[in-house]
């Protein structure tokens, strides 16, 4: 099997986001990058595959010279190459979509993985364009991936609210993971010493021919306001219970 | 030219949920030209009279055989061939996950500009319409503009009031002329999860544990105060990666993000990843025996106290209350 997986470089969760003063811009000095959580589950289930079904699993990332980083951990993790889509340009989801599937259509992927969304802009909007975009169809938010190669057949459980669904679809496809799908595993020294070597190819963003401009286009960022100090209540439990109570009905009113 | 908003909501057994009253409501009062509800399904009809109330001008019901069943690049052709029947200046999805799935592929399809997950949509000076939405899981907001021709927003449930117009829909006949065969990913079965739970994202009430709750069968004292409030539960991340709730429970920038009228946050420090899943909260409630965790500087109410002791008082106080309400 043949697979691609769709990685993004996001700023580490535990970033406290700050704005510039024109507020147009996320200040991104002294952040640590990180691949996207949820495309570690979508690595971790493609490393998956081949161990099963042997083949190669291709990484694909967009954006700056800094992602060769988050490049390498997946080449770590075991995945055979890269392509690295060079641009110091911010681009929307469309975009972003157009570029990645322009990169990969001539590869002839049997699946494609990505995240259920990446943890920066949280628009979850990628993996569905790529598959338009590829003419692929797509299952996403995925749980349990079931995938028959001989039928060329896919069965994968998709979460919903307090319910899932089994979604049948043909190979090829799109697949975005959740949580839940599998646990990523750790590079290990020797893996990490092998992806120094692996091949990684860079391509020029704008020497793709697709049109780049954004649809989609942020005006201002404006941090949630900060909440009021609140009323902390100390002493013996059943009385403050009762005081909190008392609280929630007469001044909240919400309970 | 374009003009007015179709709004395409999911319905199940001829109910639609109340993200659907949302969505219509919103559209009604920003609209420059009728509101269209769009649905799928059998017993898709039943919904007319209920879509009309919340604010549908007009109702497009797919129920014949090819909409059956889900599917994502089936159903987004539909989409697109009524759009070009209505020709709407935008479209509206609910950001749930049946919403977070179809609108970015009806997007790819008809070639408009999505914003996702938005918390508000405005009329702008130009008078087209602009969004604002959280990102990094609500650590910041944006305000967004889309510049393609038509345009399209997905929103997150619970945060638009529902108005009732009393309106009443006109149906109009739209066949996109599709064959299911043709239809590629398509939806074999449906797994309600056990306890029939209340969707986090939903809830107007969320009572949440973290790692103070110390081991898995601690949780039944959560379940309790839940259970006199009828709150859905949630947890922390540790909590859930511990196994002792399902992954389906965790809040934070990783897993849900929840805005609940009142959120508990009962043994949980307050990591910034988990502030941020609950910032859309209307109220934060603390309980924590440690007076230094970050969770009091979120909180608009707090008890510094041990859990085992104050959780089941205020379980007793709150039904207390809700008796001589």
């Amino acid at each position: 099997m043949k697979i691609l997986v769709l990685v993004k470089q996001v700023p580490d969760t535990a970033t406290k986001i700050r704005v510039n003063a024109g507020d147009t811009v996320i200040q991104t000095d002294g952040v640590k990058w990180v691949i996207n959580p949820y495309d570690e589950f979508a690595i971790e289930e493609c490393l998956r595959l081949r161990e099963r079904f042997g083949g190669e699993v291709v990484v694909l990332t967009l954006g700056p010279k800094r992602v060769e980083e988050a490049i390498r951990q997946a080449l770590a993790m075991g995945a055979d190459r890269a392509i690295h889509l060079d641009s110091d340009r911010e681009l929307d989801s469309q975009a972003a979509a157009r570029v990645l599937a322009r990169a990969c259509q001539d590869e002839g992927f049997d699946l494609i993985m990505t995240g259920k969304q990446a943890v920066d802009d949280d628009q979850a909007q990628v993996g569905p364009l790529v598959a338009v975009e590829l003419g692929l169809p797509q299952v996403t938010v995925v749980l349990t991936l079931e995938v028959d190669p001989e039928a060329r057949r896919i069965r994968a459980e998709r979460e919903l609210e307090g319910a899932s669904e089994w979604v049948s679809l043909p190979m090829p496809a799109v697949i975005t993971a959740q949580r839940g799908l599998n646990e990523p595993r750790y590079p290990t020294l020797p893996n990490i010493m092998k992806a120094k070597k692996k091949e990684v190819k860079v391509i020029a963003v704008e020497s793709l021919g697709v049109p780049l401009d954004p649809w989609v286009r942020v005006e201002a960022f404006s941090l949630p306001p900060e909440r009021p100090a609140g009323k902390i209540l100390t002493g013996d439990p059943v009385e403050v219970a009762q005081e909190l109570a008392r609280l929630l009905h007469e001044e909240a009113k919400v309970i | 030219m374009a003009q007015g908003i179709l709004v395409v909501v999911n319905q199940e057994e001829g109910r639609v949920r109340r993200v659907a009253y949302e969505l219509l409501s919103l559209a009604q009062s920003l609209a420059s030209g009728q509101v269209t509800a769009l649905t799928f399904g059998p017993d898709a009809e039943n919904t007319r009279e209920s879509l009309g109330r919340y604010g549908a001008d007009r109702v497009v019901f797919l129920s014949g055989p090819a909409y059956q069943a889900y599917s994502s690049d089936g159903f987004a052709q539909a989409v697109a061939a009524v759009v070009s029947t209505i020709d709407p200046q935008a479209l509206f999805f609910p950001a749930t996950a049946w919403g977070r799935d179809l609108a970015p592929r009806v997007a790819g399809l008809i070639g408009a500009g999505l914003a996702s997950d938005c918390t508000e949509v405005h009329v702008r000076d130009d008078g087209r319409l602009g969004a604002v939405r959280p990102m990094y899981a609500g650590k910041v907001y944006a305000r967004v503009a889309i510049d393609s021709p038509r345009q399209i927003f997905s929103l997150r449930p619970n945060i638009q009031t529902v108005v009732e117009t009393g309106r009443s829909a006109e149906v109009v006949a739209v066949d996109p002329g599709l064959d299911a065969s043709t239809f590629q990913a398509v939806v074999t079965e449906v797994k309600q999860s056990q306890g029939g739970q209340v969707e986090l994202t939903e809830a107007d009430i969320i009572v949440s544990g973290g790692r103070g709750i110390k081991a898995p069968e601690n949780f039944k004292v959560l379940e309790e105060l839940a259970d006199a409030l009828g709150a859905a539960l949630g947890s922390s991340r540790p909590v859930a990666d511990e196994g002792w709730v399902p992954h389906s429970y965790h809040i934070g920038q990783t897993g849900k993000v929840v805005s609940p009228t009142v959120y508990f946050a009962v043994g949980i420090s307050g990591a910034i990843q988990h502030l941020a899943g609950i910032s859309g909260s209307k109220y934060i409630v603390a309980i924590n025996s440690d007076p230094d965790a970050p969770i009091f500087k979120a909180a608009n109410y707090g008890i510094v106290g041990d859990l085992f002791q104050v959780v089941p008082a205020l379980a007793q106080a709150i039904r207390e209350v809700k008796k001589d309400a």
